[in-house]
């Protein structure tokens, strides 16, 4: 029994506390951000915050929460995650359920799973996709957050595999009643499929709640910016223009409280999901690797 | 026309992807073109002279270009070989810590990083990483190092984006291997046990060899991301003082593009880069078939 080796015991004891070190090491930034968030803008400056906030404060989330553009980007975010995720479910389902069916049931099955698959491994790139946007009037329109993103090829297939695991008798049984392909899929299929749904609605949230590039170039006016973009501008590039100060203010606030404040509200709806998304996603990433 | 009467439900389930990926995905292929053009915006296509491989000739003659192509290699095969070799190792460690809750904590923490953005870690790790009194430097400060300009140095800078890829992500990629742990016959194991093999002894001729297929699977299949050095991090982390060292192919073409204008030229760019990225996909699949009869189908 090696469990009992004192050699092991003193490797498991070395290992466990090297692993939670690694582990540690892995969240500490964002706790740091945290701390400094809540710190007062003397000892941000100074830069004596460590991982617990120093004379703590609210004061820059209650700037933050008083600046227009950043609600409205706030809302903005929310509003293309919400319609974005529901989009690209809606859209994968359908297609998910006619691509699970066999070549000898659904001809032409391998033709569009080429179709979809190619655009998986080739892309036009940056400039002819934007002259498609220009050219379909969707710069500046809230629908460019959504549209583009509508097909997610490699949710559709995490998708087609579930399906692909539901029994095919419930479809025959279904049919000898009568049934529809679209009665079974919302009936049958789609409910059977919730948890699935929910795992990969999770992640087409995060994916839609991070996304910032399509902000960034086809929306022009910062009122306009989803959170992410916002985000972007203010803490990357340092345009601080949406922000005015007044004297007592400026005492009070920092640049570092600030953005650490911005910071940590674009990344509490994700810190929000993720025990959710932990207890769905190893079982996600299995249905798209169990084959036949 | 039988089939099509029997069909057609299906081919209206498909038929709302249908037309986002036609519009979305393959009319924009079309404007490839570009790339063999001197396109101007006010010419539009058909009027822009066509100008044969010029751009493509640029490419290779330019410096810039040549340095972007070159860092855009470097950056990804080190970012490549790094998220191989880290889950696989880390997963073999985790392994061997049995108390469950610790476990179950160590994997909580290390998967977190991934879900966030780089707009998110990017604006985190400037501050964090600052020569101005950042944390990482402050704690290489007591230590009687540094400081180290994560950011502001160009082969530090390669370094940085390295590692913190390499920290944002080892977690996620481990779960692949987590998985294939699970699935060891137990039997092999307590057979090791009966010829009374040390653990050491069964993690080099049980557990290693076992992930072995599946090590060899992601390898394979990440030889398509070898001109992908990571757009958004790259460019929520470089600034002008590492641009040398720094800048890749997807924002060399963003900057070309969007800021002067030169839409051919980055075009050309772009499908350099998906060229390449295509033909390894490619072969990369066939090889994870033809080793481990992996199919994404």
């Amino acid at each position: 029994m090696y469990h009992k080796t004192t050699p092991y015991r003193i490797f498991s004891v070395f290992n466990t506390t090297f692993l939670l070190i690694l582990a540690l090491a892995c969240i500490i930034p964002l706790i740091h951000v945290f701390a400094v968030s809540f710190s007062a803008k003397s000892a941000a400056d100074a830069n004596i915050v460590g991982l617990w906030p120093v004379n703590f404060t609210v004061e820059a989330y209650k700037k933050t929460i008083n600046n227009p553009i950043f609600l409205g980007s706030l809302w903005i975010a929310a509003k293309r995650t919400i319609i974005g995720t529901f989009v690209i479910l809606f859209v994968a389902s359908l297609a998910a359920y006619a691509l699970s069916k066999e070549k000898e049931q659904f001809k032409g099955r391998s033709v569009y799973a080429w179709v979809f698959v190619f655009t998986m491994i080739f892309n036009g790139g940056l400039v002819p996709f934007y002259i498609v946007i220009q050219k379909l009037h969707l710069m500046d329109s809230f629908w460019v957050l959504v549209l583009p993103g509508a097909v997610n090829v490699w949710l559709t297939i995490l998708l087609m595999n579930f399906f692909r695991g539901i029994p095919k008798e419930l479809e025959e049984a279904a049919m000898i009643d009568g049934a529809s392909q679209f009665g079974i899929l919302f009936r049958i299929f789609l409910p059977l499929s919730l948890p699935a749904l929910a795992t990969l609605g999770l992640f087409a949230m995060v994916w839609h709640w991070n996304s910032w590039f399509d902000g960034l170039i086809y929306i022009s006016h910062k009122e306009d910016y989803p959170l992410a973009t916002y985000l972007q501008t203010v803490i990357i590039t340092r345009d601080f223009s949406s922000l005015s100060f007044s004297q007592a203010e400026f005492d009070l606030l920092s640049q570092k409280t600030l953005n650490s404040a911005q910071i940590f509200i674009g990344a509490l709806p994700i810190l929000i999901v993720y025990p959710f998304l932990q207890k769905f996603f190893v079982k996600g990433l299995v249905i798209g690797s169990v084959k036949e | 026309m039988r089939t099509l009467r029997r069909n057609w439900p299906f081919h209206l389930m498909v038929l709302p992807a249908l037309l986002f990926l036609i519009v979305f995905n393959y009319v924009p292929m079309a404007g490839i073109t570009m790339a063999f053009m001197d396109y101007k915006p006010w010419l539009g296509f058909s009027k822009s002279p066509w100008i044969g491989l010029d751009h493509f000739r640029a490419l290779f003659e330019r410096e810039d270009s040549i340095q972007v192509i070159w860092n855009t290699f470097i950056i990804a095969v080190l970012k490549i070989i790094f998220n191989l070799v880290v889950p696989f190792t880390f997963a073999i460690l985790l392994n061997e810590v049995r108390k469950r809750f610790l476990n179950r904590s160590i994997q909580t923490l290390v998967y977190l990083p991934h879900f966030l953005s780089w707009v998110i870690l990017g604006g985190i790790l400037v501050n964090f990483l600052s020569t101005d009194g950042g944390f990482v430097n402050r704690m290489l400060g007591y230590i009687g190092l540094g400081p180290v300009f994560f950011l502001g140095d160009g082969n530090w800078f390669r370094f940085t984006v390295v590692v913190s890829e390499v920290w944002k992500e080892f977690g996620y990629s481990t779960i692949v291997f987590l998985a294939a742990l699970a699935g060891i016959n137990p039997a092999l194991y307590e057979a090791a046990e009966v010829d009374g093999a040390s653990r050491w002894k069964q993690t080099r001729y049980i557990t290693i060899p076992s992930l072995m297929p599946i090590a060899v699977v992601v390898g394979t299949l990440s030889l398509g991301n070898i001109l992908n050095a990571g757009f958004d991090q790259i460019f929520n982390l470089y600034n002008s003082l590492v641009m040398d060292k720094g800048d890749i192919i997807d924002t060399f073409v963003y900057r070309t593009a969007i800021i002067e204008g030169d839409f051919g030229f980055a075009t050309a760019v772009g499908l350099f880069k998906s060229v390449i990225s295509m033909i390894l996909i490619v072969i990369s699949y066939r090889l994870a078939y033809r080793w481990a009869n992996y199919r994404v189908f």
